[in-house]
């Protein structure tokens, strides 16, 4: 039942806000440039937990759970969402991140297991064509 | 490149209730997926029919996913697990969507007695309703005892996911438009249960009286019939979601009782296979027959045919083309 126009291939992508960090303005157009270029986006809100995130993410089955943080404890929160991404055996799906991180910590959230990580000032553009190509190297799930 | 489990081995774990699988099948089911996806839920599909299926619906803003948040609440509270299938439209330009439901239902999530799986309409083709109850099947062999179908009620489309529901509960809420504007809506006639929400409000009474007037002008008489519910509800307040969770068991009951559940079962039937016959249609219009379609028409647009005459004649055609995978 392949109908080229409307399914096949739609990338999903759970964006998400972990802990206390009340900034979802850059979120919000991200959301929106993602939706016009034609992906499914579930955002969950401000002020989840890890493992909220983690369940829903696995639940709604996204290709890409994008995490944006700006309260500057991404390097306590992205091996947390790892942690249980593995231990929820769901280490398949994409982890990308965002907002504002130093560069020697993106260095090590790299090492990691994050897939991708694209800082405050990236173009939507930019973030539209990495998803695609993380979706491309993944292959069929 | 990641590995691929065969979707039939999926289905073997919906069964036990695994969630992740459960999740997976619905994407395959949902990105129009390869003839194993069909294979498996062919098979799983046996295993339905035990879940209760809700559907919900009301216009936008009148408090559904707010509704559905608590809903969940008192099931759980009654020891019932329950699966989700939560509805947004699509952009019709770009055909992504935003899908925001997840937002009020954060406090839902990490509880393995619930899944909420958020889809879109992807845009006008009427590619909705197959995978979104593929989705309630999905839910129902994973052993969920309820499954809420909640949807934007502005269309055929969504009317008729609703009408693949046991129970429909319409949610109107105070202040949204006029009086009239609840029976031009024609979603007045397909509910089992009326909502109103934000019953806290104090124009939520003029709205309660309203439709109770209205229902009662719809009302045969007769010993065994169902009557309409109309359960004020407030998220404010939290008053309104046990007794809404009652009416829906009582609807159940009745069903039951009355033998009523029969042709209900029937006409999801009904509804469900014509959705899947229209869709194995359109899909064809879209590919296999597409030099022909041309070639047609342009004879009608010369009038050398009229339209129902090229209608018949592509449907003939098609008959030859259309195979098991679909």
């Amino acid at each position: 039942m392949q109908n080229n126009d409307n399914n096949a291939t739609v990338i999903r992508v759970m964006l998400a806000k972990i802990g206390l960090d009340g900034h979802d303005r850059g979120i919000k157009v991200v959301a929106r440039a993602l939706r016009d270029a034609g992906m499914d986006v579930v955002y969950t809100g401000l002020h989840r937990t890890p493992e909220e995130v983690v369940d829903a993410a696995i639940q709604e089955d996204v290709d890409i759970l994008g995490i944006s943080l700006l309260s500057g404890a991404h390097m306590h929160i992205f091996p947390k969402v790892l942690e249980l991404l593995k231990a929820k055996e769901a280490e398949d799906m994409i982890v990308a991140g965002g907002g504002v991180i130093p560069d020697d910590d993106v260095k090590e959230l790299y090492q990691m297991g994050v897939h991708k990580i694209l800082l405050q000032d990236t173009p939507p553009q930019e973030i539209i064509d990495s998803f695609r190509q993380l979706v491309a190297d993944r292959g069929a799930r | 490149m990641i590995n691929r489990i065969p979707s039939m081995e999926l289905a073997e774990r919906v069964r036990e209730g695994n969630l992740r699988a459960i999740a997976r099948l619905i994407t395959r089911v949902e990105s129009g997926g390869d003839p194993d996806v069909r294979q498996a839920l062919a098979e799983l599909y046996k295993s339905t029919g035990r879940a209760h299926v809700v559907g919900i619906t009301g216009v936008p803003g009148a408090g559904k996913s707010t509704l559905v948040t608590q809903l969940v609440h008192e099931y759980r509270a009654s020891g019932r697990t329950v699966g989700v299938v939560a509805i947004d439209p699509s952009s019709p330009f770009s055909g992504g969507a935003i899908l925001g439901d997840r937002i009020r239902m954060g406090d839902l999530v990490s509880d393995s007695g619930v899944f909420i799986r958020s889809m879109a309409t992807r845009g006008t083709l009427g590619g909705l309703a197959r995978p979104a109850l593929d989705a309630v099947d999905l839910l129902d062999a994973g052993g969920f005892d309820v499954v809420l179908i909640e949807t934007v009620g502005v269309g055929q489309d969504e009317v008729d996911i609703v009408r693949a529901a046991h129970t429909t509960v319409v949610v109107n809420a105070p202040g949204l438009g006029d009086d009239v504007q609840a029976i031009k809506a024609g979603v007045l006639e397909i509910a089992d249960i009326h909502v109103v929400s934000k019953a806290d409000r104090p124009d939520s009474n003029k709205t309660i009286q309203e439709l109770k007037a209205m229902l009662m002008m719809s009302l045969e008489p007769g010993k065994d019939i169902w009557r309409v519910p109309v359960v004020p509800t407030s998220s404010e307040k939290h008053t309104g979601f046990g007794e809404l969770m009652a009416a829906i068991d009582r609807h159940a009951e009745h069903l039951e009782r009355s033998g009523e559940i029969t042709e209900r079962r029937r006409q999801i039937a009904l509804t469900r296979v014509v959705k899947v016959a229209e869709e194995i249609v359109r899909d064809n219009f879209a590919r296999d027959s597409r030099s022909q379609t041309e070639e047609l028409l342009k004879k009608v647009t010369q009038r050398e045919l009229d339209p129902h005459g090229a209608a018949v004649t592509l449907l003939k055609a098609m008959k030859e083309t259309i195979h098991e995978s679909h």
